[in-house]
């Protein structure tokens, strides 16, 4: 594996590459790709954290559990909440902040306060040809030209390799309370969810699956805050959701970790699928997949569905508006089609950063 | 200011064009009387104006997909037009040029409360987006100031923001997915309710793109239930330094206010005549806006007042009720109107780190005894975007010319402060030759390959956001072969 130590080596790596090149930062992520195996984890650091702005810029290969330390120090965080999915894949290797955005990996509060892509601010990136690209800056707002920072967050590599990247970050909740409702079926559970994020509480989390350590769904309702706004609010969503059972009250914000890095399929086999649908049409999905399990993040608009070998998701979705990404598992191709004159634009973005096809070679079509 | 010149192959087709183009759209769809074109001929950059060769206002989807494929098929460039409130001249027409307007294409398709997401045609005007969910208590979180007239055709263009986008994010955080017609009459469905795209992001650089890559003529947006209830306070301080401190320190205290607006004393005077809202005549003017139930807005304005009191504030006055309220944000919405009653003036949109506000307000107005030009200050402090205004006098020849060079002086300012030329406005033909400033030849070359791949052939706003010098071979060589 070749891990370049700075931008430029990494940008006369890829000028002087004769075959294609596997990207990837800490590996975490657990993605299959053909290629020569290339790392930017030896390209860390953060280079400028200001507080008072709200915004970071670091290398791209800098582990995100260095970046959310250093956050912490100043009563800060990555508002995203990126998925640690090493559990889930069986990987090791440490997240990055480069690899987080090329994925835009965006947790729970996607709901509420935006994807990873809404917080990155900024990038450098080498492309196909080993030309060294900069788009965005360090600041909130930012209209400059095109946004090819949306473009790179969620490319997987495959237009340019991050090198650099920008980013706001928040003030980190100084107290959470989850309601939880027990024993809801999914229609009951997402009805419940689009009260509670139709509400003016400013729900930061909505999730629904056997979180704990028994079978039993919990369907999980989460406010941020300071401690009496907290209280407040979470004894209001109590009221509001009444009619779908008993509600409790919990402080303990650690069953978000187990949402966002999909704990209770750790340790499990078989193909896990991440469907990203219109949160209504969670319940029908279910119905259509019959999956052996399942869990619901973003008020259901996210699903997480381990199946058993051979069954075509895509194809089951039927007329269901959304798409279904094959995240663990084998046998169908990783991202889902894109109706045709779509894919000509992506194939096209593609030819044109990458004009030799040789960043992360058919990951993304 | 250059415009390119038009291409005398295009204006010998315009017969046979709008021959075309009513046979495709209604009669009275076609604008080309010269008369009539006229009213197209700015935005609100009104400093420049060039009558467009002529106007379309189609319906639906399919008769932009029509109009599009028919200036595809004969060469024609075409600008699109929303409400035509850009401030960068984004709507700007040029003599050989169709505008292709989207003010007829105002419906509401679909509104959805269980999924919080409202679908509409684009000539939709923002305010009316909140207006039609305002009934279940809802509302479209976006909020420019021109937001009574702009449609979210322009704001999507424009990747427009507002005063509360410190809270809420921009349009681009906003917008769910669209409905687009390529220049060559292909239509596209990128997005829509579901939350992340399944491939490439193409949403997020259509928006913000300034109409380049296509025409989008449907729009899914996010829409948010109203918070509780919001209540701003106002300060007051004797120097924006001070004033600039107290945003940086409101920020780290870990609140989060939905807006941190500042005002400067040019502009308070004459935001106070406009609006009557009981200003305090002082150097900065601050208004913050927290949201929540009453005792959550009770406990942040004391958390927020206890920050603003170590600053020794001239004046901390919390809005009594809704009428102060209103009229505490009428003053600060009517800025640009207000100004404009007072004097000419050329609105900048420079972005800035918050932590440079004190260093880059001094440079201006040292800047300002340079080029003997006032300048009024208002802008949105809790995210770095400025909004300096220039004053000048349009009928005093070459105060207009002086401004321009004040203004880019300003730009650069923020470029080198680790700033921006541009956080809401957009480009246009405003900022577009000072691009180079921001970015090396390297870096718009990505952005140009990505019009190459939407509109091949550069015949969509073909001379915005980017200098003439830099788009010349693109734009030049599809009107020769056409």
């Amino acid at each position: 594996m070749d891990c370049p130590k700075t931008e430029a080596e990494l940008a006369q790596l890829i000028t002087d590459a004769q075959a294609p090149l596997a990207i990837q930062g800490g590996g975490s992520q657990g993605v299959a790709v053909q290629g020569h195996p290339v790392s930017v984890r030896d390209m860390s650091g953060v280079e400028l954290y200001e507080p008072g702005a709200l915004t970071l810029v670091a290398k791209a290969g800098t582990p995100v559990e260095e970046v959310q330390a250093l956050l912490a120090q100043e009563g800060q965080q990555l508002a995203f909440e990126p998925r640690d999915l090493r559990g889930l894949m069986g990987t090791d290797g440490a997240p990055t902040l480069g690899g987080a955005f090329a994925a835009n990996q965006s947790g729970p509060r996607r709901i509420q306060g935006g994807a990873a892509r809404d917080y990155l601010l900024g990038v450098r990136f080498v492309d196909g040809t080993g030309q060294v690209v900069k788009n965005g800056g360090r600041v909130m707002k930012n209209v400059t030209g095109y946004d090819l920072v949306k473009l790179m967050a969620g490319a997987h590599g495959t237009l340019g390799v991050l090198s650099e990247v920008s980013l706001k970050v928040l003030p980190r909740a100084v107290a959470t309370g989850t309601v939880q409702i027990a024993g809801l079926d999914a229609q009951q559970a997402v009805q419940a969810m689009a009260r509670a994020l139709g509400s003016p509480f400013d729900v930061t989390g909505a999730a629904h699956g056997a979180w704990g350590a028994d079978d039993t769904p919990l369907t999980l309702i989460r406010v941020e805050g300071f401690a009496d706004s907290v209280t407040y609010r979470t004894a209001e969503l109590q009221k509001l959701l009444a009619g779908f059972g008993p509600a409790e009250v919990e402080a303990d914000p650690d069953i978000w970790q187990r949402v966002r890095d999909v704990s209770p399929f750790h340790d499990t086999s078989g193909a896990v699928w991440r469907i990203s649908v219109k949160p209504s049409d969670a319940p029908a999905v279910l119905d259509r997949l019959a999956p052996e399990q399942a869990l619901l993040d973003w008020g259901g608009g996210l699903i997480w569905a381990r199946m058993g070998a051979g069954r075509d998701v895509r194809a089951a979705l039927g007329d269901i508006a959304g798409h279904a990404t094959l995240i663990r598992g084998t046998g169908a191709p990783r991202f889902h089609p894109e109706p045709a004159p779509v894919a000509a634009l992506s194939a096209g973005l593609r030819a044109r950063f990458d004009p030799r096809a040789i960043l992360n070679t058919g990951l993304m079509g | 200011m250059d415009m390119p010149t038009p291409d005398p192959l295009v204006l010998a087709k315009k017969d046979q064009l709008v021959a075309a183009l009513q046979g495709v759209l209604p009669v009275e769809a076609v604008i080309h009387d010269t008369h009539e074109t006229r009213a197209y001929e700015c935005d609100a950059l009104t400093a420049y104006k060039c009558p467009p060769m002529l106007a379309v206002l189609p319906s639906t989807t399919e008769e932009v997909s029509a109009v599009l494929k028919i200036c595809h098929d004969m060469g024609v460039p075409v600008v699109p037009r929303g409400s035509g409130t850009s401030l960068a001249g984004g709507a700007l027409p040029t003599a050989d040029c169709v505008i292709l307007g989207v003010a007829r294409m105002n419906a509401v398709l679909d509104t959805d409360y269980d999924n919080r997401t409202i679908r509409v045609q684009t000539g939709r005007t923002n305010l009316s987006v909140s207006g039609a969910v305002e009934e279940e208590s809802f509302f479209y979180a976006p909020d420019p100031s021109s937001q009574l007239a702009c449609a979210i055709a322009g704001n999507i263009a424009m990747n427009s923001g507002g005063a509360h986008c410190l809270k809420y994010g921009v349009t681009t955080n906003n917008l769910m997915g669209v409905t687009m017609v390529l220049m060559d009459g292909t239509i596209v469905e990128i997005g829509g309710a579901h939350l992340d795209a399944p491939g490439l992001d193409l949403l997020g650089v259509i928006c913000g793109s300034e109409g380049q890559l296509g025409v989008v003529t449907e729009a899914t947006l996010r829409i948010l239930h109203k918070p509780e209830g919001a209540r701003p306070i106002l300060m007051g301080f004797d120097s924006s330094e001070v004033a600039g401190a107290c945003v940086s320190d409101i920020i780290r205290s870990g609140i989060l206010p939905v807006a941190i607006e500042f005002m400067d004393r040019p502009c308070i005077r004459a935001c106070e005549a406009f609006a009557g809202a009981g200003y305090p005549d002082c150097e900065a003017l601050l208004i913050v806006e927290v949201e929540g139930s009453p005792d959550e807005i009770t406990w942040q304005l004391a958390r927020i007042t206890e920050i603003a009191e170590r600053h020794n504030p001239v004046e901390l006055r919390e809005a009594k009720d809704a009428d102060e309220a209103g009229r505490i944000w009428l003053g600060r919405k009517s800025a640009f109107g207000a100004m404009g009653q007072i004097n000419d003036y050329m609105c900048l949109d420079g972005t800035i780190p918050v932590s440079s506000l004190p260093y880059v307000l001094r440079r201006i107005s040292e800047m300002s005894e340079e080029f003997g030009l006032g300048v009024a200050n208002v802008f949105h402090a809790g995210d770095g975007n400025m909004h300096p205004l220039i004053l000048f006098d349009a009928n005093k020849p070459g105060d207009l010319e002086i401004c321009e060079a004040f203004g880019a002086e300003i730009l650069k300012l923020c470029v080198e402060a680790g700033g921006c030329l541009t956080g809401e406005h957009g480009v246009g033909v405003e900022k577009r030759d000072l691009m180079l400033h921001q970015y090396t030849a390297d870096d718009l070359e990505a952005q140009l390959m990505v019009k190459d791949v939407f509109d091949p052939n550069w015949l969509l706003n073909p001379a915005k956001v980017f200098p003439l010098s830099v788009t010349e071979g693109r734009r030049l060589h599809p009107a020769t072969a056409a």
